[in-house]
């Protein structure tokens, strides 16, 4: 759903990032016999920032897994390059919405990063240019300072600044973010989506953000998808919310 | 060997000068490192149940591999340990009873298979060694087995270790880095029961893996990093390793059993100063 402006700012952004559209047709995911989503089809194009949002249960997490491909589904999910040439899978950034991990082991934020960016075992030792450049990466999500501190040891939002910051390296095509902000105050909400913001200037990338809160989302998103098992409304963000303040959208 | 022998007797310990104990020395200096690094991942990725399945296992190896004449059971006890890894594996994932209940059951099936095929016309008391090993047996030939595992096991770790620890953190961030979890968790599978199998012979089915949980939760208790996990893992393996051996020669107990104790010991004093750690951390 790329907006006039977007289509020129997208095409000079393809020479220097070769970015990937998203397209869903008639994707339909079942788990134990029930259905969570139906029958949806839908196209997004780099550079835009799209919310998803609707009803707990809604499948909004199930498909963002979906897309990451960590679930069976019918129908297709291509990804095609600025030609519109199918192409290989792309770099997806994910953030869960909860890291269910083992909050005893001994592992350190550094030890995560440096697994992610690095070939270098991490067993072995950390490799003094590796932890320059994963703090540069923390750092860009103010967490610089939480390098050498386990990550079961974490509160919520700076786990989230963490996770954040695994998943933009190396910088993805496509960022899914599932209830990004959920254990972040304000500040730290705004200091996230500005990062999202400027990284989408940047690399032109593509970023779907499951959402409850629309209030502040739509301050930032190009466009809404509202999900309860099927797509209910989509558009751009304007039209969403007028839609929703009109009744139309139920 | 010549070179291990000649530099074993110039240390001043008596119990050195038996060349079956040097063998098993050096039997103990590569399975401990083995069992140290490769627990780690076992326990972070809870699979505890899973290897003590593993051993157990072993038995009906021992047994398919009577039933086809073989003189040596290593290669069926591995072939044996892989299809069973394997199988119960794909079970797992698709039945709707709990993790540990589907072990229990691919478990429980294979030791009564193996006792089963094994004592048939009472002949058990033949493979009653494979209970509780025998380290002090080991020859050259088989220390070159452990040797080959353990190359096997460092170039895996060398290669595989970060994805192997993002994955063991949560598989869909490994996924979302395009880790190809299935095939990584079957590779760490196959090895983790070939590195049982052929630790069995010389430390025992029972025992087998006490030595692979021990040093690695021991390390657990008080290691705040990855790296610290790991060196203190393997150290821990290879105290307990070397001082159960020696202690075993000179109390005439089961290596295997002694070493357990060792790494027991080990444990229980890891966790006190780890309890010691935390509850200074707590304090205001």
């Amino acid at each position: 759903m790329p907006t006039e402006n977007q289509k020129t700012d997208n095409q000079s952004a393809q020479t220097i990032h070769p970015w990937h559209n998203l397209q869903l047709e008639n994707v339909t995911v079942r788990r134990g016999g029930k259905c969570i989503i139906a029958d949806i089809t839908f196209s997004l194009a780099c550079g835009e920032l799209v919310v998803v949002t609707g009803p707990n249960g809604g499948g909004k997490s199930t498909l963002l897994r979906t897309i990451l491909g960590e679930w069976p589904y019918e129908g297709a999910i291509t990804f095609s390059d600025c030609q519109g040439k199918v192409s290989t899978r792309p770099t997806i950034g994910y953030m869960p919405q909860h890291l269910i991990f083992d909050r005893q082991a001994p592992l350190t934020v550094a030890d995560l990063m440096l697994a992610n960016c690095s070939r270098w075992p991490v067993f072995l030792s950390h490799r003094k240019k590796d932890r320059q450049e994963i703090s540069k990466i923390l750092e860009q999500v103010d967490a610089s300072r939480l390098i050498d501190r386990r990550l079961g040891e974490l509160s919520g939002g700076e786990l989230q600044r963490v996770t954040l910051a695994f998943a933009l390296n190396p910088i993805p095509d496509i960022l899914l973010l599932d209830e990004p902000v959920s254990a972040l105050d304000a500040k730290g909400q705004a200091l996230f989506y500005q990062l999202v913001l400027d990284l989408r200037a940047r690399y032109d990338l593509l970023t779907l953000v499951v959402s409850h809160n629309l209030d502040i989302v739509t301050q930032y998103a190009t466009s809404l998808i509202v999900l309860n098992r099927t797509i209910r409304f989509s558009g751009p963000t304007r039209d969403v919310l007028e839609a929703r303040e009109s009744g139309a959208m139920i | 060997m010549n070179i291990w022998y000649t530099l074993l007797e110039w240390m001043p310990f008596s119990f050195l000068q038996y060349d079956f104990i040097k063998n098993a020395l050096l039997a103990i200096l590569l399975i401990t490192p083995l069992l140290g690094l490769a627990g780690t991942m076992v326990v972070n990725n809870r699979m505890s149940y899973f290897s003590d399945a593993l051993g157990h296992s072993a038995l009906a190896g021992i047994a398919l591999g009577t039933l086809f004449g073989l003189q040596d059971f290593l290669l069926s006890m591995i072939l044996f340990g892989i299809l069973f890894g394997w199988l119960l594996s794909i079970v797992k994932n698709r039945a709707r009873s709990s993790t540990d209940a589907i072990i229990g059951v691919f478990s429980a099936t294979a030791v009564a298979l193996g006792i089963a095929l094994l004592s048939r016309r009472g002949g058990f008391t033949r493979y009653s060694n494979f209970l509780i090993g025998d380290i002090l047996a080991i020859r050259p030939s088989d220390i070159l087995i452990l040797f080959i595992v353990l190359v096997l096991l460092l170039l895996f770790w060398i290669f595989f270790f970060n994805r192997l620890l993002i994955l063991s953190v949560n598989a869909s961030l490994a996924r979302s880095k395009g880790i190809s979890v299935r095939a990584l968790e079957i590779a760490f599978m196959t090895l983790i029961a070939v590195l049982v199998t052929v630790s069995i012979k010389w430390i025992g089915t029972l025992l087998i893996n006490a030595l692979l949980i021990l040093p690695a939760a021991a390390a657990r208790n008080v290691a705040g990093s990855i790296r610290s996990y790991h060196g203190l893992s393997v150290l821990f393996s290879l105290v307990s390793g070397v001082s159960g051996l020696i202690l075993s020669f000179y109390l005439d107990t089961s290596a295997g059993a002694t070493i357990v104790l060792c790494s027991a010991v080990i444990f229980a004093v890891s966790w006190l100063v780890g309890r010691g750690k935390t509850d200074s951390r707590e304090e205001p």
